[in-house]
């Protein structure tokens, strides 16, 4: 074994699939080619928000000769009970929210499965839809948890007398509005049997989990069903689990023996896959007129559906970010004739630190002091602290005038925000495996996904190093439910939990003295560790200018420094880290699933109206970070880093728009005729 | 009817229905265009008719007897390189449609009878028809804007 003198971790590695991705050789869910049988599927949703499916009715006219099967809830196999109603698909009369899968049609083209499905006739006994939160309602209740499994309501000191004793106040309400995940790639499946083995091509964030959830729905033994995940078009939380489309897919193949390939409509993935509940946030902060907090009181209302319950942990940053000695945190949830709301990038964090970040800023203005010197003064951790010094001086906020409303150039309003930033580190067990070759390079593998995060890269680098080779002799091997068991690719938790395994196995294989396999499994040691109040942190500043005019909004700067433990690849995690901050923007000024509350349905339920940032919105990103800050609790000292780009950069903007015209906008995102009348 | 791709000519024999991209992804097995919207809102399916790029999700495939077209499989564009060099990707969804808008757009600029100076902004304003949910929109700006300066 030769020791290499460079190592490849810190490296800026390219990305080992990139010339794939470049050139149309990368292969997603719905590309493989599965025989010349293959059928397609297309699913006929809800057009109402709930009721009850009395039937379907085929026009025996419509694509005759190639409509091979039509499935709803008369007719469809039955699935085994499983932990996630959403993938009960096909399996009852109720419905529960528009855009629900009620019947599938599989046909021999992609055209005649989809007028097929355009032409069922739904009987549908339809009941009255109740769709629009807001804290007014009388039904609003205390969940037992919030995601994943924080306690619902916390207190610390007596909040109320806290408040009303202290000398400078802040009690403002925000909301943010319902979001979509709205990766590139919609949702797809590839599935076919062969003989009882259940293979699945599938783009999702957790081959494994999605293959122990079809098993447990179809009663097969684990080892009987195939997820491969070879590329997949981004995530974001919503293919953190088995979405309907897996088990449609399933079903379809074995009902009509053939290959069924189900892909999503892009309009579907407003409904049918998950999206970030609208909140509504009521924000108390109480100080000293020296700008020490005294009280902090965040209480959050969040959506959830009839089918299923999922408490976004929104007010949970708000325990830990800032010390007060009287905090008390909560959140109430109403139960609605609407889609189920899921994971979507830092669930909690980033629509929670909208509300704590924004009245932050209020509290610093109200009490005359600069927000970053305010933060310092209550930050719990010093890696906050130094990101928001730090990050002051690279981004140059001294010679800010902390006055509305003061600079002009032009029609252009300009002014400066900051906000924090911060994330769990979490690591979750996982299990890898490392061979020697008969060539003399080396294999690992890993039943981990990349969704573009650079993980196969990141994973590379971890192995070569733990085995003491140049990386070009390891070869990677993710994406396939059958190899050792990987976690989720989610919460920010993906290279910490795997690259641990990689490391465990890559390191034994190396101290075996000549063996060529050896496996590792973190779950032991993970167990053992204390994961609570670790975090990475961050700071986020924008420049934006308001046109005076128009109300238009242009963010000139968008500025991310970061204390996020060791960096493995800059090349990959400065992508991800200026990812998340675009993702940011679109949450301050553009994003917005628009109710239509009569339907339970958003009505801008495309990529047309459902408006993300685009090349044109984008100026100048720039995110750096503060070196070996904070080491995070596992072989590779990382912590994670897709999500908290998004943790505090909306709010940065936000801030930053109140400091360019005066106006506060409590109500996101930040559109231009909230503006208009006050410009 | 016939399609020339990527130099070959296909003879197709498919429903009347059937768009440019299903035509390349479902029966000629060039799934390197990619389907991101099926609405002409998200470019992830552009690829290059007769030279010009076009959203290929809104061009029925009958239209187009005896057409030309050109795929990422076809291309072998020096962008292509810039884009691995500048991490001009994550998930790679995307990416074949920017690189095809962008190797369609460097072209109308230069056939341009008045060639426009193609600065960061003009750039990021004739790429606006491709969307990237990962963000990677400054590592493409970088990408494009190098092939351009020369």
């Amino acid at each position: 074994m030769t020791a290499t003198s460079e190592r490849a971790v810190g490296q800026p590695l390219r990305r080992i699939e990139g010339p794939d991705k470049v050139t149309g050789a990368a292969r997603y869910a719905a590309e493989y080619q599965v025989g010349d049988d293959l059928a397609y599927g297309w699913v006929a949703q809800s057009p109402v928000a709930g009721g009850t499916l009395t039937g379907v009715t085929v026009d025996p006219l419509v694509e005759a000769d190639d409509v091979l099967a039509v499935l709803w809830h008369g007719n469809a196999p039955r699935l085994a009970e499983g932990d996630d109603p959403e993938l009960a698909v096909l399996q009852s009369d109720r419905i529960s929210y528009r855009g629900q899968a009620l019947a599938l049609v599989v046909a021999r083209t992609l055209e005649a499965a989809r007028a097929a499905a355009a032409s069922l006739q739904l009987s549908i006994d339809p009941s009255p839809a109740d769709t629009v939160l807001s804290f007014a309602r009388d039904d609003l209740y205390t969940p037992e948890k919030v995601n994943p499994d924080f306690p619902s309501e916390t207190s610390t000191g007596d909040v109320s007398a806290a408040f009303d004793a202290a000398p400078v106040r802040v009690d403002v309400t925000y909301s943010t509005p319902a979001l979509h995940n709205s990766p590139m790639e919609p949702h797809a499946t590839t599935a076919l049997w062969e003989g009882d083995e259940l293979v699945l091509y599938d783009s999702n964030q957790h081959p494994p989990g999605v293959a122990a959830t079809l098993a447990t729905l179809f009663e097969l033994p684990p080892e009987r069903v195939h997820v491969i995940t070879e590329h997949v078009g981004g995530g974001f939380g919503s293919k953190g689990t088995a979405r309907p489309n897996a088990v449609l897919a399933a079903m379809a193949a074995r009902v009509t023996g053939r290959p069924v390939r189900l892909a999503l409509p892009r309009q579907a993935l407003f409904s049918m896959v998950g999206h970030r509940t609208p909140t509504i946030q009521q924000l108390r902060l109480g100080a000293t007129p020296d700008g020490k907090l005294t009280a902090i009181d965040h209480l959050a209302v969040a959506h959830t559906s009839r089918l299923f319950e999922f408490a976004e942990q929104t007010a949970v940053t708000t325990r830990h970010l800032y010390e007060a000695p009287a905090v008390r945190t909560g959140h109430r949830l109403a139960r609605l004739d609407m889609p189920t709301p899921r994971w979507m990038r830092a669930p909690g964090e980033a629509p929670g630190m909208v509300g704590l970040e924004c009245a932050m800023d209020e509290l610093a203005i109200a009490l005359s002091l600069d927000p970053i010197e305010l933060r310092v003064r209550n930050a719990s951790s010093s890696l906050l602290t130094d990101c928001l010094r730090h990050g002051a001086d690279r981004f140059g906020w001294h010679d800010r005038d902390p006055r509305p409303r003061q600079r002009r150039d032009g029609d252009w309003w300009i002014g400066t925000g900051v906000a924090s930033a911060t994330y769990p580190a979490m690591v979750q067990p996982s299990t890898a495996r490392a061979r020697r070759l008969s060539t003399g390079d080396y294999e690992v593998s890993i039943a981990a996904a990349d969704l573009g995060t650079g993980a196969r890269t990141v994973l590379t680098q971890i192995a070569a190093d733990a085995l003491d080779v140049p990386h070009d002799r390891v070869r990677v091997r993710i994406g396939d439910s059958t190899l050792p068991f990987a976690s989720v690719a989610g919460g920010s938790s993906g290279t910490a939990s795997w690259g641990w395994a990689v490391t465990g196995a890559c390191r034994a294989l190396r101290d075996s003295g000549g063996s060529d396999e050896a496996t590792f499994d973190s779950s032991d040691l993970v167990e053992q560790l204390n994961q609570e109040g670790k975090h990475a942190y961050g700071a986020h500043f924008a420049e934006v200018r308001v046109d005076a005019v128009t109300g238009e909004v242009r963010v000139t700067r968008l500025y991310g420094l970061y204390a996020a433990g060791r960096i493995l690849n800059p090349r990959t995690a400065r992508s991800q880290f200026i990812g998340g901050m675009t993702m940011g923007m679109g949450m301050a000024l553009h994003e917005e699933g628009v109710l239509d509350p009569n339907v339970g349905t958003w009505v801008n339920h495309d990529l047309a109206e459902y408006h993300v940032p685009t090349h044109a919105d984008i100026e100048s990103i720039t995110a750096e970070w503060l070196d070996d800050a904070g080491e995070g609790q596992n072989p590779m000292g990382s912590k994670g880093i897709g999500e908290i780009g998004i943790v505090g950069s909306p709010a940065a903007i936000v801030n930053a728009v109140w400091h360019a015209t005066g106006v506060r906008v409590r109500d996101l995102p930040v559109r231009l005729d909230k503006l208009l009348p006050h410009l | 009817m016939d399609l020339v791709v990527n130099g070959d000519r296909h003879t197709l024999e498919m429903d009347p229905r059937t768009t440019l991209l299903d035509a390349l992804r479902e029966h000629l097995g060039l799934t390197g265009a990619k389907k991101g919207c099926d609405h002409g809102q998200c470019g992830a399916c552009t690829v290059l008719l007769e030279g010009r790029r076009v959203n290929s999700c809104l061009i029925l495939a009958v239209t187009l007897d005896g057409a030309s077209v050109t795929t990422v499989e076809g291309l072998a564009h020096p962008v292509q390189e810039k884009f691995l060099e500048h991490d001009g990707f994550q998930c790679g969804y995307c990416t074949p449609g920017q690189i095809c808008s962008s190797v369609g757009m460097l072209d109308e600029a230069l056939s341009d009878d008045d060639p426009p100076e193609l600065s960061d902004a003009e750039i990021r304003e004739r790429m606006s028809g491709n969307l990237c949910r990962c963000g990677a929109y400054p590592n493409i700006v970088r990408a494009i804007r190098e092939v351009a300066a020369r």
